[in-house]
């Protein structure tokens, strides 16, 4: 197994450790002993437990909920419904998309698996017991899975909530780039290439389940929360706005958002999920701490799904091989609440990045919301905002066009690629990409994976009728939201704050509004301020997780805590060292001007020993500070990004098709990133291996599907094939760097390039495998089922 | 309900507890005798996040009930260090980066130990097998087979050096 991966060169010695280095992570002491705190290892005195009563109807009136039996089942203290809920006015709660959901129903349920009823009680079991015993008639209804069938007219409108003027199940519009002139573009090239392409539902699957434990101190009218959140400041502020609107005491200053350890997010846990606002409920109405945790079928059932793109897509190709424009129409199924946790400009995110890494200047993108019976779609599953919804589009349509013009994908990739002298690129649907050379990355992918040798290889191989595959995603992300004139969640400015104070010996406690998951933040972060202080990360703690301690974020999610809270990290660093260079002047008896900056320490130009290390700056900002100068060492920075940052790479990937089964192999895999300048580079590398396995994972095995009456097909682990070791291949990696010019640690951001890249490079070997045999697309997740009936079909699978 | 005496050896120290005949083992070692460590990630028993070891052999501990273990000793991922000192498979997942969010990794870490105890120089391809009824969301694998692997060649060689006393007979 390959794997070049190393950073940049680092300017700290390992004993400081700062960018550069892969320092080992310092959380892990607690999770190789089983020490972590997750949500569920925590209790409380006095606590209950709330389990959920859950839809068994995809579309349902619900006549009459009956909690008598419940009530008698011993150790159940409450049950609670949408009409007791509806006096407080908290039957809904808005959605971070701008839309609301329904906590509980007061009258009509519209998904499988929907929350119906609460049961409060002693024990977990209990609990459980008390969801058996409620009974609740309800009157199936008209169900609508189909998000073409819903926009016809006649189609049940699923969301007369919404008031007179929803008179369909049309969410809303979203268009983006020049109409016309991609249709002139189009209509002069020489080859159009016209594909449906579906991204399928499927589910972050976490392994740790969502759920918290919320505590009311009626005494003192606070709320504390325990819970698993991405973004536990933004939590803090959307319930304090649902208890004002809902009249209840709890104003922001009185809650508190705890977020411990999480085990694992990829973006299920950004939204506001009914079971939170329950558990708050509950312990309000009983004064005790009450806990709430979902079953692993509950979280695959009615949690929020990723993907679910209808997509229709044409590109133009010129005679000469030349990529003319982009045409894209999508219908994006959001379930029955639009609940995604994108910024409000962007109501399908940033899937106009669907230009992809090619130079050419016409395109033209709309994607239209639905509503179906389905749970919540549009969250993340571990990519930034449709990423992966648009670069599976455009490497599958370059694919196809490569294939028709007879020509090598990677040649045709090559030709079209935006050439590096052009960064700053502006696409043609409006994204200013940092900086890039894609050419390399692609280069470099060939090179460690032995393309030309492959090829040969693949021919000989068909020439006797076996079927071998090689295919290539060169993609283009699109990462570190946002800039505050562009990017919000519900109206909060998606900037981070990071609070670093320097105690008098020299050690630091940073604080980060940003919030790992498994990220390594405590390791990496640390490693930011050596970087930039000389402080070694080893004297560096990291605190995150605790709203009343940490500042002001939007949290961790789109791999934006690198580039973001990461920058702000730097930047209170630098702020840092600004008064650092004030009191070394002072120490030094010598002119700011005269000091120059050098492995921690601050020495007068041509004096080098003359110094000041940061350790006796720190004890001299509390015990010698010049007249007139606070004591103290501390900054706070709240970092607005400038622009957002294009992380990229080139992966390849070689299967093996068995034409008996219809089984496809992944062989080999070669993944090259460049998310510009590297803080940790074991990080890193595993950031791209976990990526490029949930990336392997929704190309073969994962999928969420419904039959006609919206009955889940895929609820539990039994169904919902979550890849083991045995279907993850031995990952290969390489890397590029090309430091962002913006960022002021020319870093990228990493954590999802590899789930957006992977699926297209699976797709494409596949497809290239069987072109020969007339297929030009097939659609994720590839199964066996799908390879062998396009085999049987061709006869072809003897 | 009706609850039955039983008990169990955990960690090596006698436990004992009125459990009703329902309650699963898993909750026994978490809800009751407050080993949190143990985790529970599913409730088909495919993730393996709640895996420990039953008499010396790995066991998902929601697919057992407590009642079951009466008797048994009991082997949790608390269990694994000896003191300040780590197991080499807990050493070996720091070292190779085998852990992300650190959630499947006392279920990963028991089951490990139990395949290396089976098979005490296993090919990547047995590791890959032997841990294929533990699922990780965030690693990929690739570090867990790593950190097994130099695990395995810690034991190995640990297993090959005589004790001191019987190298004292020996000479």
């Amino acid at each position: 197994m390959a794997s070049t991966f190393e950073a940049q060169a680092p300017t700290t010695t390992p004993e400081v450790g700062g960018m550069g280095h892969s320092r080992k992570r310092v959380e892990d002491a607690r999770f190789i002993r089983g020490a972590g705190t997750y949500i569920d290892d925590i209790n409380l005195p006095g606590q209950l437990w709330l389990d959920i009563v859950r839809s068994p109807y995809a579309h349902a009136r619900i006549k009459s909920i009956d909690d008598s039996e419940a009530m008698k089942v011993p150790g159940v203290a409450a049950v609670i419904t949408g009409k007791a809920l509806e006096t407080y006015g908290l039957h809904w709660m808005p959605t971070l998309a701008g839309d609301k959901q329904m906590v509980l129903p007061t009258d009509t349920v519209l998904f499988q698996s929907q929350e119906v009823a609460a049961v409060i009680a002693t024990s977990r079991y209990a609990a459980a017991d008390g969801v058996a015993a409620v009974v609740v008639d309800y009157e199936p209804l008209e169900v609508v899975v189909d998000p073409y069938k819903a926009m016809e007219p006649g189609a049940p409108v699923l969301r007369p909530d919404r008031g007179e003027d929803q008179q369909n199940n049309h969410i809303w519009h979203w268009e983006s780039g020049d109409s016309d002139a991609t249709d002139a573009a189009l209509a002069g090239s020489a080859m159009r290439i016209k594909e449906h392409i579906y991204l399928p539902r499927i589910h972050v699957a976490s392994i740790e389940t969502c759920g918290c434990v919320a505590d009311w101190d009626a005494i003192n009218g606070h709320l504390t929360l325990h819970m698993t959140s991405q973004a536990p400041h933004v939590i803090r502020t959307v319930l304090a706005i649902v208890a004002a609107g809902a009249g209840l005491p709890i104003p922001e200053h009185k809650i508190r958002v705890k977020t411990h350890d999480i085990g694992g997010g990829f973006g299920g846990k950004v939204p506001a999920y009914p079971g939170y606002v329950l558990a708050v409920a509950a312990s309000f109405l009983t004064g005790k701490p009450v806990k709430w945790i979902e079953d692993r079928s509950e979280n695959l059932q009615a949690d929020s799904f990723a993907r679910d793109y209808h997509i229709d897509a044409e590109l133009g190709v010129s005679a000469e091989g030349r990529i003319t424009g982009l045409k894209v129409k999508t219908l994006a199924d959001h379930g029955a609440f639009d609940s995604q946790a994108a910024p409000l400009k962007f109501h399908a995110g940033l899937f106009n990045v669907i230009t992809g890494s090619y130079d050419y200047p016409n395109a033209f993108v709309e994607v239209d919301g639905v509503y179906t019976n389905k749970p919540p779609g549009g969250v993340a599953y571990r990519c930034s905002f449709r990423v992966t919804e648009a670069v599976h589009a455009i490497e599958r349509l370059v694919d196809i066009a490569a294939h028709e013009r007879g020509e090598d994908p990677a040649e045709f990739r090559l030709r079209n690629f935006i050439p590096p002298e052009k960064f700053p690129y502006m696409s043609p649907t409006g994204w200013e990409y940092d900086s890039g050379d894609y050419g390399a990355a692609l280069r470099k992918a060939m090179d460690i994976i032995g393309y030309a040798e492959l090829r040969r290889e693949q021919a000989e191989k068909r020439a006797k009728g076996e079927l071998m595959g090689i295919g290539i995603c060169s993609f283009t992300e699109i990462v570190g939201a946002g800039p505050s004139h562009d990017f919000d969640i519900v109206g909060l400015k998606m900037n981070d704050g990071a609070e670093l104070r320097v105690h008098p010996t020299g050690k630091a406690l940073l604080r980060i509004g940003s919030q790992t998951q498994g990220q390594g933040h405590e390791t990496t972060y640390a490693q930011i301020v050596a970087e930039e202080l000389g402080i070694p990360a080893a004297d560096v703690a990291v605190e995150y997780g605790d709203t009343d301690t940490a500042p002001y974020g939007l949290g961790t999610y789109g791999s934006r805590s690198t580039p973001v809270s990461g920058a702000a990290t730097a930047m209170a660093s630098r702020k840092v060292r600004d008064k650092a260079r004030k009191l070394a002047a002072h120490l030094l008896e010598a002119s700011e001007d005269d000091l120059e900056w050098t492995n921690g320490k601050f020495s007068v130009k041509g004096s080098p020993d003359r110094s000041s290390t940061i350790q006796e700056i720190a004890f001299a900002a509390y015990t010698n500070f010049p007249k007139g100068m606070e004591m103290g060492l501390e900054a706070v920075d709240y970092y607005d990004p400038p622009n957002l940052t294009y992380p990229f790479g080139s992966y390849i990937c070689v299967v093996d098709i068995d034409k008996g089964t219809g089984q496809v192999k992944v062989r080999r895999f070669v993944a090259v990133d460049d998310c510009g300048n590297i803080i940790n580079p074991m990080i890193v590398e595993g950031q791209i291996h976990g990526g490029l396995t949930q990336g392997l994972a929704p190309a073969l095995y994962e999928e969420i599907t419904y039959d006609e009456q919206g009955n889940n097909l895929a609820g539990t682990f039994l169904d919902y094939l979550v890849p083991t070791a045995m279907e993850t291949p031995a990952w290969e990696t390489g890397k590029t760097i090309t430091p962002s010019p913006h960022h002021p640690l020319g870093a990228k951001g990493v954590g999802e390039s590899a789930t957006v890249g992977a699926p297209p490079a699976i797709a494409n070997a596949v497809v290239d495998a069987l072109w020969h045999l007339g297929v030009r697309n097939i659609d994720i997740p590839i199964t066996p089922q799908k390879v062998w009936a396009i085999l049987n079909e061709k006869g072809a699978t003897g | 309900m009706t609850t039955q005496h039983i008990t169990l050896t955990v960690n090596g120290e006698v436990r004992e507890a009125d459990v009703e005949p329902r309650l699963l083992l898993v909750h026994l070692i978490r809800d009751v005798f407050g080993l949190t460590g143990t985790h529970i990630g599913c409730d088909t028993s495919h993730c393996g996040a709640c895996t420990v070891h039953v008499n010396g052999i790995s066991a998902k501990a929601c697919t057992m009930l407590a009642v079951q273990a009466d008797g048994a000793a009991i082997k949790t991922i608390e269990g694994m260090a000896d003191g300040a000192t780590l197991h080499p498979l807990q050493q070996g997942f720091w070292d190779q980066h085998g852990l992300q969010c650190g959630f499947c990794t006392p279920g990963m870490i028991m089951q490990a130990a139990s395949l290396l105890a089976e098979n005490p120089d296993p090919s990547e391809a047995e590791i890959r097998v032997g841990i294929s009824g533990n699922l990780c969301r965030c690693t990929g694998y690739v570090n867990i087979v790593k950190a097994i692997q130099q695990a395995a060649g810690e034991m190995r060689a640990a297993a090959e050096v005589p004790a001191p006393e019987a190298a004292a007979a020996a000479s």
